[in-house]
Order: C-alpha cells, then sequence, then structure tokens
C-alpha cells in the first residue's frame, strides 16, 4: 500500500478581520452595576475586546459567538445585537455569504467546519443543493473516515486509458499504455474566471500546488523562466501555437530556444481550447513530447456532450469542461459572449455527457475535468457522482485568500482586500489548510458512503439521492393543496 | 466500586414534587426577555394606564405614579394594529410606538425559524402555544414539513371533546414475551448523553419522561446514578462505542436501543471532544479525563443482519423482557434495513433523519449525508406494509422534528411515534448558536458539563418547561385530531390523504 496521503494544516491568521455576520449595538445609559452581565461572557470576549484603528473594526463583533447572555442579562437592557449589512451584501445568490465565510475558516484553520443543534439551511435548492450523498448503514466493510485505521485513497489518474490490452503471437503486450499523470487529490487548479491573478497569488497557488501535488493552470503568456522550475506543478494552456505549426509537426523545434518548446518539452500536462484545428494542435504538441497528457478545455453548452463524443473518437486524453463560475452553461462557442436561454447547471450538463459516453461504450477511455461553481468540499463529490473523474477548483482559491466575491475588479477598481499585495507563502498555506480541509471532509462522505476511493464515486449515482426521485417517491400520493389554501391562510 | 454508579442502591425520588402534567408557569431564567417586537414609551407619557387598560396581553403595567418598561415578549405586534385596543393608535400622547426587534432577525435559521425558536419558549413557559403573533407551524426550510399542510374537513366527520381523545402509542406490537409498554403522548426524548448535555438537563428529561409517562434516553455516555430513581422511563442506548453499557444499565431499562448510526452524522461515529471529557464524564465512561472520545463507525462486530440479530439476543438473554429499539439513519435502502431489524427482533425501528441530531457534526455531513426524515418515513412505512409487517413493528422517526405540526405530519406520512432532542433543548432556551461543542461547552448552561455553566439551569426548571412543552403539544395534538375527527393517534399513521404539498 502506497504511504498514507495526508495534509498537515496550521493555523494561518487572515490578514483582515473576517466579516462578521452581526454587529452588537449598545445604547446609552450604563448604569455601572458592580457584576455586569459583560464580565459574565464565557467567551472571554469583552476581555480581549480589541479596536483596530486601521480597519476600524470592533474585535467583539467577530469574537461574539452570539450566546446572548449579556443581552439578556444587563440590568438596563442596553446591548443588543441586529444583522451586518456588510455581511449580507458578500458574494451574491450562488456565493453565499455562510459559504464566503466557511471558506474564510477553513482557510485559517484547515479543519472541517463543525458545529452543533443540527443542520440550519433550506430544505433543498437549486444545482448541487437538489442532491445528497448517501450513507450506508451496517452491511459494508469497515471504514472510520478521517480518524480511520483503513486507507480512503482520494487520489485520480489523468489521461487516456486502454479499453482492452492487445498481445501478440508469443504473448507479448502489444498495446502502449499513453501516459498518465496521477494526483493525489481528485482537483486542479484552474485559471480565475476573474479575480487578481498576478505574480504574487500565481506564485503562491503554484507554491499550494506543490505542497498539496495538484496542479494549477497557467496560461503560457503567463509562463515566464522562473514559473519553469515548477513546471511539474503547473498545466501550460497553450493558445498561440503557431510558433510550432511552422515547423512540420513531426521535427522537433529547437527546444531551450523558444520558452514554449521548453514548456511543451518538459511539462506533464498540457491544455488546448477547444477549436476546429485541436486535433492538429494535439498531434503538434505530441510531436514534441509524446509523454504529455494533452487536455481539451471547452466551455459547457447544450452541444458539449456530442463534442466530447466526437473528440474523445478521435482519440482525446482528457477533456476540461467549464461552466461559469456560477456553475452554469455559458454559451454555445458560435456565439460567444451570449448567456445560454435557460442555461442548465453544470450538474445536469455533466450527467449528459456521462451518460452519453457510456452509452457509446466510450467512457473510461477518457478522462472528464469539470469546472465552474466548485465552491465547497461536497461539490467536488457530488461533481465526481455526476460523472466527473476530477473538478477544477477556481474562485474558491481566491475566497481563501479572503476574496468577498465583490467583483469590483471586474470593473476595473481596486481590491477591498488588496490581494495583489498578499505574500505568497502566505497564500499557499492559506490554501494549502483550504485543500487540507476539502480533502478531509471528501473522505468523511467516502466513509460514509462505503467508498474506498474517489476514483469508484465517478458515475456512481446509485450512491447519491436526487431531490426529484425522492419528492416522487415520498410525496407522490400527497395532492398538491388548491389555490383556495392560501387565500384562507 | 463503591462509587461505580451502578452499585448504588435506588434512591427516594427527591422531585415528588415535580409530579403532575398541569402547566407550572416556569418564565425565562435570564433577566430580559427576547422580543418580537419592541415597543417604545417616550417621555410624552403621562401614564394614564389607558394602554394596561386596553392590552388584554399584559404588556403594560403600571407601577404607583409611572408605568414600567413594557413587556415586549407578550405583545402580538403587528397582527394587533385591527384591534381596537391597539395601544399605539390609542395612546392619547401618541407617547407610543412599536417596531420588530433588530435582534429577533438574527435569531433562528430557515429550519428553525426565530418565530419557532421564541413559540417554544411560550410553550414551555406556559404549557400551550402562543396566542399570536408568532408563527409555529411552519419554518422558511422551503421544503419537507414546511410545504406539507393538512387538508381539514370544513366539519369533521364525528364531533369529538378533546377529553376523549388519545394519545398514546403501544410500543411492542411484536406479541412476544417482552412487556407490553405503551406511551401516553407520541414522542419520547432522543439519546443525549452525559458529557454532551448537563446532569441537571438529563434529569429534568427523566421527570418530565415520568410525568407523561413517556421515555428519555441515555445517549452513549453512561447512566448516571441520579437518573437511577426514573429507571422506569430511560432508554439505554448501546451505541457503538459501549460506553457506559453494563449488565446492570441494560437489566434496569425497560427499552434497550442500538444506535447504528445518527442523522446529523451518518456513517461519521461520535466523537465528544477532550474538553468535554471532565472527571466526571470520564468516569462514568470508564476512560481518560481531557482525552477526546471516538464512537467508531459501524460497530465493528456487525457487518449483517445476522450480526445485528447477535446483538440481539445477547440483550434477551440478560434481559428477556425489555424492547429492542434499532435506531439506524436514512440511507437510500433504510427500508430494507428496517425490514432486516424487524426480522432480528426489534420492536421499535427507529429512524433517524439528516437534517437533525442535537451533537456537534460536520457541516457537510449534516447537509449532505443520508436523506432528510421527510422522504424516509413513508419510504419505510410503505415498505413494511408491503412485506406484510407493518403491525407487528413501531416505526419511529426523528431527526428535525420541531413541533406538534411536524409531529403529526409525520404521524400521517407513516410514523407511529416520534423521538425529540433539539426541541427539548429550545425548550430549556437554547437559542441555537451551535457552540455546544467547542470549550467549556454551551454557555446557557444546556449542554455542558462545566461545574459553573451547569449551574445556570436547575433541575425544576428544566423539568417543569420540558413537561409544559408536552403539555402544549398534547393540547395542539389533540386540537389536530379534532379537527381530523379522528379519536385517536393511532388513526392518523399513513393517513397521506389528510396532508396536501404546498407550492414552492
Amino acid at each position: 500500500m502506497p504511504k498514507k496521503y495526508h495534509i498537515t494544516a496550521q493555523v494561518m491568521p487572515p490578514r483582515f478581520a473576517p466579516v462578521p455576520k452581526y454587529s452588537m449595538i449598545e445604547k446609552e445609559g450604563c448604569l455601572g452595576c458592580l457584576q455586569c452581565a459583560k464580565r459574565e461572557c464565557v467567551y472571554d470576549v469583552y476581555k480581549n475586546r480589541k479596536f483596530d484603528p486601521e480597519q476600524m473594526i470592533d474585535s467583539i463583533d467577530y469574537l461574539c459567538k452570539n450566546c446572548l447572555r449579556c443581552i439578556q442579562g444587563c440590568k438596563n437592557q442596553i446591548i443588543s445585537k441586529m444583522c451586518n449589512p456588510d455581511y449580507q451584501a458578500l458574494g451574491d445568490e450562488y456565493w453565499k455569504p455562510a459559504l464566503i465565510s466557511s471558506l474564510w475558516d477553513q482557510a485559517t484553520s484547515g479543519k472541517i467546519p463543525v458545529s452543533g443543534a443540527g443542520y440550519r439551511g433550506p430544505f433543498s435548492g437549486p444545482g448541487f443543493d437538489s442532491m445528497w450523498t448517501d450513507m450506508s448503514e451496517i452491511v459494508r466493510p469497515t471504514r472510520d473516515g478521517i480518524h480511520g485505521r483503513e486507507y480512503i485513497s482520494t487520489s485520480v489518474d489523468i489521461g487516456r486509458k486502454l479499453a482492452q490490452l492487445d498481445f501478440g503471437p508469443r504473448g507479448e503486450l502489444l498495446s502502449v499504455a499513453p501516459p498518465l499523470v496521477e494526483i493525489p487529490v481528485p482537483f486542479i487548479f484552474d485559471k480565475l474566471p476573474f479575480g487578481v491573478m498576478n505574480e504574487n497569488v500565481r506564485t503562491g497557488l503554484v507554491r499550494a500546488a506543490e505542497i498539496v501535488g495538484t496542479m494549477l493552470v497557467i496560461p503560457q503568456s503567463d509562463i515566464d523562466w522562473k514559473l519553469m522550475a515548477h513546471i511539474d506543478n503547473i498545466i501550460p494552456l497553450i493558445t498561440a501555437l503557431t510558433p510550432i505549426r511552422e515547423h512540420d509537426a513531426a521535427s522537433r523545434p529547437q527546444t531551450g530556444e523558444s520558452l514554449l518548446g521548453e514548456i511543451i518539452a518538459r511539462a506533464r500536462m498540457i491544455e488546448l481550447e477547444d477549436g476546429p484545428d485541436v486535433a492538429k494542435q494535439m498531434a503538434a504538441v505530441k510531436g514534441i513530447n509524446p509523454s504529455v497528457v494533452t487536455c481539451i478545455r471547452m466551455p459547457a453548452s447544450k452541444t458539449v456532450a456530442g463534442r466530447v463524443e466526437e473528440l474523445t473518437r478521435s482519440g482525446a486524453e482528457v477533456i476540461h469542461i467549464i461552466a461559469d463560475w456560477q456553475g452554469e452553461e455559458t454559451c454555445d462557442p458560435a456565439e460567444t459572449g451570449h448567456a445560454a436561454p435557460s442555461p442548465r447547471f453544470i450538474k445536469e450538463v455533466l450527467r449528459e455527457v456521462h451518460l452519453n459516453l457510456i452509452d457509446k461504450a466510450l467512457r473510461d477511455e477518457v478522462t472528464i475535468i469539470a469546472g465552474g461553481g466548485i465552491a465547497m468540499a461536497e461539490h467536488v463529490a457530488k461533481a465526481i457522482i455526476c460523472g466527473a473523474d476530477l473538478v477544477g477548483v477556481d474562485m474558491a482559491l481566491e475566497v481563501a485568500l479572503e476574496c468577498r466575491m465583490c467583483k469590483r475588479c471586474l470593473h476595473g477598481l481596486s481590491c477591498p482586500v488588496t490581494i495583489e499585495a498578499v505574500d505568497s507563502e502566505w497564500a499557499a498555506l492559506r490554501i494549502r489548510n483550504l485543500i487540507c480541509s476539502w480533502h478531509s471532509q471528501l473522505i468523511e462522505v467516502l466513509g460514509a458512503m462505503g467508498i474506498r476511493e474517489v476514483r469508484r464515486l465517478r458515475g456512481e449515482v446509485g450512491r447519491a439521492l436526487f431531490f426529484e426521485d425522492l419528492e416522487k417517491e415520498a410525496f407522490g400520493d400527497v395532492r398538491i393543496a388548491p389555490d383556495t389554501y392560501y387565500s384562507t391562510r | 466500586m463503591s462509587e461505580s454508579p451502578q452499585t448504588l442502591t435506588i434512591q427516594q425520588d427527591s422531585y415528588a414534587h415535580l409530579r403532575g402534567r398541569e402547566a407550572m408557569d416556569t418564565p425565562s431564567r435570564f433577566r430580559n426577555r427576547v422580543s418580537k417586537y419592541r415597543v417604545f414609551r417616550s417621555s410624552a407619557c403621562t401614564a394614564c394606564n389607558k394602554c394596561a387598560e386596553l392590552c388584554p396581553y399584559g404588556v403594560h403595567v403600571r407601577s404607583g405614579d409611572r408605568m414600567l418598561r413594557p413587556r415586549e415578549a407578550f405583545c402580538i405586534g403587528l397582527a394587533c394594529r385591527s384591534n381596537d385596543f391597539y395601544c399605539i393608535s390609542q395612546c392619547p400622547e401618541k407617547a407610543l410606538s412599536m417596531a420588530l426587534n433588530p435582534l429577533f432577525e438574527t435569531m433562528g435559521d430557515a429550519r428553525w425559524s426565530a418565530d419557532m425558536i421564541l413559540a417554544t419558549w411560550v410553550m414551555a413557559e406556559t404549557g400551550d402555544v402562543p396566542s399570536g403573533g408568532l408563527e409555529y407551524e411552519f419554518g422558511r426550510s422551503g421544503g419537507g414539513f414546511d410545504k406539507l399542510a393538512f387538508d381539514f374537513p370544513k366539519k369533521p366527520a364525528i364531533s369529538l371533546d378533546e377529553e376523549e381523545i388519545d394519545l398514546s402509542v403501544e410500543l411492542n406490537r411484536s406479541g412476544d414475551e417482552a412487556e407490553r409498554i405503551s406511551i401516553d403522548i407520541p414522542v419520547y426524548g432522543g439519546g443525549m448523553s452525559f458529557g454532551s448535555v448537563s446532569e441537571h438537563t438529563i434529569l429534568g428529561r427523566c421527570i418530565a419522561a415520568r410525568n407523561w409517562n413517556t421515555f428519555t434516553c441515555t445517549g452513549e455516555g453512561g447512566y448516571i446514578e441520579s437518573i437511577v430513581p426514573f429507571a422506569k422511563h430511560v432508554i439505554t442506548q448501546v451505541a457503538t462505542g459501549l460506553f457506559g453499557v453494563r449488565e446492570e444499565t441494560i437489566q434496569r431499562a425497560r427499552i434497550i436501543e442500538f444506535k447504528y448510526a445518527q442523522g446529523a452524522k451518518p456513517g461519521l461515529g461520535g466523537h465528544l471532544l477532550g474538553d468535554k471529557v471532565t472527571p466526571q464524564v470520564a468516569r462514568m465512561r470508564e476512560a481518560v479525563a481531557g482525552s477526546s472520545l471516538f464512537s467508531p463507525f459501524p460497530f465493528h462486530s456487525v457487518y449483517s443482519v445476522e450480526d445485528h440479530k447477535k446483538h440481539v439476543d445477547w440483550i434477551k438473554a440478560i434481559t428477556p423482557r425489555s424492547l429492542i429499539s434499532v435506531k439506524v439513519s436514512t440511507p437510500t435502502d433504510v427500508d430494507m434495513v428496517a425490514v432486516g431489524s424487524y426480522y432480528a427482533g426489534a420492536h421499535i425501528v427507529h429512524i433517524d433523519g439528516s437534517y437533525g441530531g442535537t451533537g456537534a457534526a460536520p457541516d457537510i455531513a449534516k447537509k449532505n449525508i443520508a436523506m432528510p426524515i421527510e422522504y424516509a418515513i413513508p419510504k419505510v412505512h410503505k415498505f413494511l406494509r408491503e412485506e406484510g409487517v407493518r403491525d407487528r413493528i413501531v416505526l419511529v422517526a426523528s431527526g428535525g422534528l420541531r413541533n406538534p405540526w411536524d409531529i403529526a405530519k409525520a404521524i400521517a406520512l407513516g410514523a407511529d411515534a416520534v423521538v425529540i432532542g433539539t426541541a427539548e433543548m429550545v425548550a430549556l432556551e437554547c437559542i441555537r448558536c451551535a457552540n455546544c461543542e467547542s470549550g467549556r461547552g454551551c454557555a446557557r448552561g444546556i449542554a455542558t458539563t462545566d461545574p459553573e455553566l451547569t449551574e445556570l439551569i436547575q433541575v425544576d426548571y428544566a423539568a417543569r418547561r420540558l413537561s409544559n412543552l408536552y403539555l402544549a403539544w398534547s393540547k395542539e395534538l389533540k386540537r389536530i385530531l379534532k379537527r381530523l375527527g379522528m379519536r385517536s393517534i393511532r388513526e392518523l399513521v399513513g393517513r397521506t390523504d389528510c396532508l396536501m404539498r404546498l407550492r414552492s
């Protein structure tokens, strides 16, 4: 058995105080009681209270754990709380405030978010919230999740896989195994749809990818000689292949002279944008470096399932399907710039792609990476259940660096948390913490499902429960309330 | 051995004064109540006392020549605007004003709305549902119980007096030689261990269970000596860590509950953080103080229904008259698990849905793993019926049931009775801050073993509040049955025709 994969997390404090959910309010009128309710604070919030003149923030709002004892104990009732509008303004309808603040906590501590007193969210919702993962009760092999003695593997192989092996007349192996890249976690870091991605951030992300053993997609134009030292953890996204196409694909260009040639020659994996001549580009890349794994990157669109099938038939090794940052289908490649009419969620797109490949007996030959809208650890498991082999993480990484998803950068405005100025090492360790937490959470759900390795989770819809099915099964025989019901209430 | 709780003789019942089911007014133990509305009185007030004369809820009180601070917790708020006794418009000096309390908006969540928390406090205080202004029938979760409503007939088929409506449930329907146990309300308390909650909380639950002839459960934390007098109403839980499980604690119990999984963290096992393992807790669990305690998942000796039967047979050999309850979570094959439990000799199959739970659990587990109880009840009920064994086993549901309406809906979906945990905590003025697990534990003294915090709750208070809660629930359940024209709660089981789905 290989060495057990483990990420060691360490607290990495945020640069800015987290945006608290509530704000304390205190009216005038303190009576100066000797037995003040504030002194009885179980969490010593008032004792450790500080004012930060830099950020104009009173620590009380984020230290407080909302037990309400001071509010209910103050003799003149001068203390109260209210919702913090800054918190409610975080993110958007997909990247909800609670999600962002949970990601911040995970990046700070590296721990699984744990809380008491049951689930507090909505019953179900759109997208990934309309499915649950299963567990198995008594009849499966033993496993103990993250505290376990048994090994639950989270590693995945990226690349094309042979459907069968061919042997010669004397039993010698004729098949040539295509190159594979194995990473210990089922996610890669993707380039960001928006947000700050300068040298500091990029260096931090590459460093984090190195620590946890995964890879980061970087557009070729952003790769310099300094980054070449970390090429094992970089997936170059090649957009301009013209310098190579001038040569005959078979004759290798002079590497070492051009950076691009060097990138292709030394990379373990390369991404290419989908397009009419993508097959030619793949061949050109393979011509330079036959051991590189090529990945075709394409937006999630109405026609994606057919295109994936076509590419798989023509020998594609890996296909990276990208939804937008809220996990929705973007647009047809033909009519770029327009949102797809009634866009599907990545979950539906993946199920279609996956089932179509199964129908055509092609599924095991190609690796599918799903990206866009992966915002929580549960999304990793759910995307894989819906048919991806692994996922690409993007904005969640930026949120680990305290991004508030305010989208000011989209309008060319400054970043309120100056992500451009982060220290690379700090960024790397925050992201390591986030990944540590996600990895642990993934093991928790895999353990509960009775699945010992994430490879077996792919397309395992039998280990998931879907809202539509459950509603129908449980309440199908319950009639719908008539309109008169609402008018009488 | 003399220190061992199991060797102590049964003590005298020192809580005799808490007997009975009548409402025992038990106000908040905190100085300031949390109210939904704030009522302000400006300096223009002349203390004419008109508001006090008008308000039927007792918000305004005059003391001497001045008015006291309004008792806002009793105000029904905006619903009062159409009344002719609406103090705000009736005040001759225009000295009164009213608004939603900003604090109220910070409370609650989708499942347990702030309204529901406050309404539960009212029930625990008064022994009846609130008179107005608080929505306690539906939460804001947008699905499950919150999207199911009763379709009451305009006039019930038979008109009944609430007195003659029966809420009792028989817990042994197998017809075997074990004891015939019946509970007076279709509710009993879920397992909350000593360690996760305080001794005072546990005692309060025991007394309330005795008053209502129902049960509470030890959870997996041992059988503390002070609850031995209530043994007739205490279920001994046998869970995977086997903490506190001894021959005496098994023999003492009329019901033994096997906990295979729990809804909040299905498939993950239990975890008591080292901070909460005080010397007392450690002694009870036969463990080392200060070190975290894990209950593994699953039972490492059970990998099949046959293995499970072996467990059941052990218990039956030790205590042949006790009932066996099997607590499981709600995976997609929960129906098969339920049938397997029946054939292995269980009297009660207890399904615990994924949205409930009182203890600390990973957020990812609470949200995602296994199905909500609303789906599991009809699934198991129908399957047991198809297998022809529904009449021989008792189906008990738990996991996110919050109020009498949820209970009635769960029973209409196919359960015989329900188990509750969080609602009891809320009755003891839990505000669901979710910090049960960290440091010294609950700042409000409910889920803690910290000696100082434990003193925030007295046994009398806990017993009265919980007894009141059961009273309020049984009153409301009887009202529901009356409107449906049903003489017994048992008639409601599986009656999905009484329900309607609301649009989302």
